[in-house]
């Protein structure tokens, strides 16, 4: 086997220049939960790993007057330290402590959740739900793209040659506003969605829903944003029939595949009992604030 | 191309080491430091048999290349017991026969000791999911969840009265 080269750069335009004088099949690294084993397991040879931990911005969670930005190579743990970021987005900072045993979470970032671009990542629901936006740098600028962009089919992203997604974007949490993800597995932890839904909605004064995000994770090859899902929901109060309609889109959307861990028919079914179950939190959390 | 020079922190004593870019940190504990304490079980960060601390964080080493461990701490099994007194966690583990084969046991030593870092009053939830990474395939984990709990409540005394 050929020697892997190792390059950790200290600054985005470092990294950038790294990736774009690397040789074919270059690949960066951050929490490495994925990469790891993908070396170990001889599923990739890189002829050169960029490091991204080395870039402050990638490493740090902001908080401004409109939103946070959270560095693509934040530790799940560092995450879920961050009390306000909690307290504002629950569910996308419990869609991210799913991500494996406390052991991955001292590594796992959120870039690399995205990027692995599994179609049962669990952050990703969650921050598509949450309408985040990423900031993906590379050699012909910077850009920003809705999360629901970046992912095109499992383990391939719309990220060209070079790029790599730096920030995370997330609003600050509206009035009368709520998350939730939750993910079918047959166990309680460690284990992979056979199926899961993100839900974040907005309610006004009446406790009508004005606004509503559903998007569920390992029913198609990538996380879907359904928007009948959030029709079902808008300008109703939530009741019996707007979470049957709700359910019964979200099992319209699936598109699943038959594996050892769930059928096309089990997938479809659970994720609509999912999306109801979790948009039923998501506004009891949006009407508690 | 070049090994990488390496200078990090091991149990509070400064290291250095020559390494390629694909040897993890649990290859360098193992073979070129010769601290066998971390088990290499699954090599995929699933069974914890590896766990160290990194900048006091848990972490696989096996999920780590050693090229990353430069400029941070890394605190093994050997580094959990105070001289030749045992840390309370593994005199607990000794105490209630919270283990068998014992490969196992020194990543829920050092995992538990992450917890009871944060948490000196978990509940027995709390460990249980907290020691989710970490597998047993022999004790069926009751014993070693006991011993943690029983460990943190001697560690809260001890806090109290000294």
């Amino acid at each position: 086997m050929n020697a892997v080269e190792y390059a950790k750069p200290q600054s985005i335009d470092d990294a950038i220049r790294a990736l774009n004088n690397a040789p074919a099949g270059a690949r960066v690294l951050a929490g490495g939960t994925d990469l790891l084993v993908q070396l170990r397991a001889g599923h990739v040879r890189p002829p050169v790993i960029v490091d991204l931990k080395g870039i402050a911005e990638l490493r740090r969670i902001e908080v401004t007057a409109t939103g946070f930005r959270i560095g693509a190579a934040v530790a799940g743990a560092e995450l879920g330290e961050h009390a306000q970021f909690a307290a504002e987005w629950p569910g996308v900072t419990e869609a991210f402590h799913l991500i494996g045993s406390t052991q991955i979470q001292g590594r796992a970032t959120m870039g690399g959740n995205l990027c692995n671009a599994s179609p049962a990542a669990d952050s990703v629901p969650a921050l598509i739900a949450a309408g985040a936006r990423c900031v993906i740098v590379g050699a012909s600028g910077t850009r920003e793209v809705a999360v629901e962009e970046v992912v095109s089919g499992p383990g391939k992203t719309t990220l060209a040659k070079g790029e790599f997604i730096s920030e995370f974007l997330i609003a600050r949490r509206q009035a009368h506003s709520g998350d939730a993800y939750l993910r079918f597995i047959p166990r309680t932890e460690m284990d992979i969605a056979v199926a899961s839904a993100g839900v974040c909605l907005t309610l006004d004064d009446k406790g009508l829903c004005t606004a509503a995000r559903v998007s569920l994770g390992a029913v198609a090859p990538t996380a879907l944003l359904v928007a009948d899902c959030a029709k079902a929901l808008i300008g109703t109060s939530l009741d019996d029939a707007a979470l049957a309609k709700l359910a019964a889109a979200a099992s319209a959307a699936c598109a699943p595949i038959n594996d050892k861990r769930g059928t096309i028919e089990f997938r479809t079914k659970v994720a609509g009992v999912l999306a109801r179950r979790a948009a039923t939190i998501a506004a009891q959390r949006a009407r508690g604030n | 191309m070049a090994k990488h020079h390496v200078t990090t922190t091991v149990n509070r004593q400064p290291v250095e080491l020559l390494c390629d870019t694909s040897e993890t940190l649990l290859d360098v504990l193992r073979d070129e430091l010769g601290l066998t304490g971390s088990k290499e079980g699954c090599g995929s960060g699933d069974c914890g048999a590896c766990s160290v601390l990194m900048d006091g964080r848990l972490v696989c080493a096996c999920l780590v290349l050693a090229v990353e461990a430069t400029g941070h701490e890394i605190t093994t099994i050997e580094g959990i017991a105070e001289g030749n007194t045992l840390h309370p966690i593994q005199q607990q583990f000794l105490e209630d026969a919270a283990l068998q084969c014992g490969i196992c046991t020194p990543g829920f030593v050092v995992a538990a000791k992450a917890l009871l870092d944060r948490n000196p009053d978990p509940t027995e939830t709390e460990v249980r999911f907290w020691l989710a990474g970490n597998l047993c395939r022999c004790t069926g984990y009751d014993k070693i969840v006991r011993a943690v709990l029983t460990a943190a409540a001697k560690m809260r005394e001890e806090a109290v009265h000294g």
